[in-house]
């Protein structure tokens, strides 16, 4: 996979920042997308383009357990985010909806940077400065999901949890 | 054999083999519980995954919460979805005015001590106050415990706070879990259980246990617990300890004795000063609700403050209780009266406030003290708000003089 990087350095970025609670209330996933980040930063909505990456610091999606927040974030076109950490609810529903996510403690990625991400090794290569960084590895139960594009498709094809 | 936390020994039980920290297992749920934040898209979720009936309709919960009564017709639409899902598949269903979720899943016994139960709401970890293994989980998680009645799960570190001392009069559990959170921060406990032990819990009723578990939510971890010791549940039970020989990655010790008031200053819950560097702001909204603090004794507290008082001009006052079973009780017992006649209004028992999907939305450049959990820029639906969080009692002696108060100053 490869994309640009929308970097925001902050830490604790919460979930009523990535979708504030007065939008969640609707299964219309374009409505999500619009208002995504907004209290963040206005223009997101309008500057993301499918297939780009979102970068931030540490505690990622921190605060509600609301699964809008990494919906809203894939829907408005995010093909997975960077952290240094997340919190852990939005971590798991991230990869129960099929939105990469990538622990990435070391890293020196700026705003507009072209990432390259090597999901099998948990490499993500900046294309822009010639560096690489390391990912944390996933669990394999959640490798399995992803793979399989989140849980609900996990099941749909499975019917039950992967053994450990 | 190396001694177990209780979230080791819980989730150890429900794996069907003997896990620790760090090591990953499937294991069987106890119950499942979505409200109408998250509840739509479980129900979507579970229909891709071919789901036809529960797992067990006995163990699901529904609960409609976040946004009731309705505030439009797309949110009316959401909760008739899930009225009709509630009726097609048999689950338990709460309707608009029964209360916040978590005070209904304690209050009706759906989950017990030595249950792993799982919310798609951020604060389940509450039902550690009845040592119970409580996660909150997103919609598709909980879609496919409500299908296949197992989650997995990574058995987590545990934090133990260590409570010495007594709370000194006037001092409640907020102020306890605010200074501990001062000590963690957002992120001290993420992936983690947190276990509250020490004297200081022992004399703590439910309602006070249920704020400590409550409120580990805003130190990032995964579950709680509190001592069962000097816990009285109105079934049998058997409580779950802790082995003396258990690992905790970490362990806080506080001496409650010679606490304060505490406040969350905007724009997070970690912001925490003693009253005293607050003191003095004015306020121009005061709310006491939400599933951290409105139950009955939250309702007394402010009471004893307010009674044969007027709540200061210019505040507005507004109280949801926990549930509607809380709210009958303090109308009986007069303190629905007490507090009505001393200005304060009430609104449905439920999330609308905290949440601020609708009701008291506060106005740009409103300061708020509330008896909520969160501050977050926007949490009460408007990002120019100011938030304050801080006990009932601090909640009340504010609006009773319009700016941020020590109890202690007005009793
Ligand atoms: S009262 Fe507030 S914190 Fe509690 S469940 Fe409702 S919205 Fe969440």
């Amino acid at each position: 996979m490869q994309g640009k990087a929308h970097a925001y350095p902050v830490d604790n970025i919460d979930t009523d920042r990535i979708i504030a609670g007065k939008y969640t209330k609707t299964l219309d996933f374009s409505q999500l997308a619009a208002h995504c980040l907004e209290d963040l930063d206005p223009t997101f909505s309008q500057k993301v383009q499918a297939g780009d990456l979102l970068v931030a610091g540490e505690n990622f999606g921190c605060g509600s357990s609301r699964e809008q927040a990494p919906v809203a974030l894939k829907a408005a076109g995010v093909a997975a985010v960077i952290a240094r950490s997340f919190a852990r609810i939005f971590y798991r529903n991230a990869i129960n909806i099929g939105l990469p996510v990538l622990e990435v403690p070391d890293h020196t990625i700026q705003d507009g940077d072209q990432l390259s991400i090597d999901f099998e090794n948990g490499i993500i290569t900046n294309l822009t400065r010639q560096e690489s960084y390391a990912a944390t590895r996933l669990p394999s139960v959640m490798l399995k999901i992803l793979q399989a594009g989140g849980l609900t498709a996990y099941l749909t094809e499975h019917g039950d949890y992967p053994s450990e | 054999m190396a001694g177990q936390t209780v979230a080791e020994k819980i989730i150890s039980a429900h794996a069907g083999k003997r896990v620790y920290a760090n090591e990953v297992a499937i294991v069987r749920v106890d119950g499942a519980m979505a409200t109408d934040a998250t509840a739509p898209l479980a129900i979507q979720a579970f229909r891709q995954m071919g789901g036809k009936r529960l797992w067990d309709a006995q163990r699901v919960a529904l609960v409609l919460d976040h946004a009731t009564p309705a505030p439009n017709e797309r949110v009316a639409n959401l909760h008739r979805l899930m009225r009709d899902f509630a009726q097609e598949t048999g689950c338990h269903f709460y309707d608009v005015g029964a209360g916040i979720c978590h005070q209904l899943m304690v209050e009706n016994a759906h989950v017990k001590p030595g249950d792993l139960f799982l919310g798609a709401d951020s604060h389940t970890p509450t039902y550690g106050a009845v040592n119970a293994l409580s996660c909150g989980v997103g919609s598709t998680d909980l879609a496919a415990a409500m299908l296949t009645g197992k989650t997995w799960l990574k058995v987590p570190q545990t934090l133990k706070v260590v409570l010495n001392g007594t709370l000194p009069a006037g001092i409640s559990a907020k102020d306890v879990i605010l200074r501990v959170i001062k000590e963690t921060t957002i992120s001290g406990a993420t992936y983690m259980a947190v276990e509250f032990t020490g004297e200081a819990v022992v004399p703590m009723s439910l309602a006070s246990r249920m704020v400590l578990a409550n409120m580990v939510a805003e130190m990032g971890a995964k579950c709680a617990n509190v001592d069962a010791t000097g816990l009285t549940l109105p079934y049998d039970w058997e409580p779950v300890f802790a082995d003396a020989d258990a690992t905790y990655a970490r362990v806080i010790t506080l001496d409650v004795s010679d606490l304060r008031p505490m406040v969350a200053v905007p724009h997070a819950p970690d912001n925490v000063v003693p009253i005293e560097q607050v003191r003095g702001i004015t306020v121009h909204q005061a709310f006491i609700g939400s599933c951290t603090n409105a139950r009955l004794e939250d309702l007394h507290e402010a009471a004893r403050i307010l009674r044969g008082r007027q709540v200061a001009r210019g505040v507005r006052l507004m109280i949801a209780p926990a549930s509607h079973a809380v709210f009958m009780q303090a109308v009986k017992d007069g303190t629905v009266e007490t507090l009505t006649q001393a200005g304060a209004f009430f609104v449905t028992s439920g999330c609308g406030v905290c949440v601020g999907t609708h009701q008291g939305v506060p106005s740009d450049g409103d300061v708020v003290i509330s008896s909520t959990n969160r501050n977050f820029k926007g949490r009460m639906g408007n990002p120019n708000a100011q938030i304050y969080l801080s006990s009932p009692a601090v909640v009340a002696a504010s609006a009773l003089c319009g700016v941020i108060t020590d109890p202690q100053d007005v009793l």
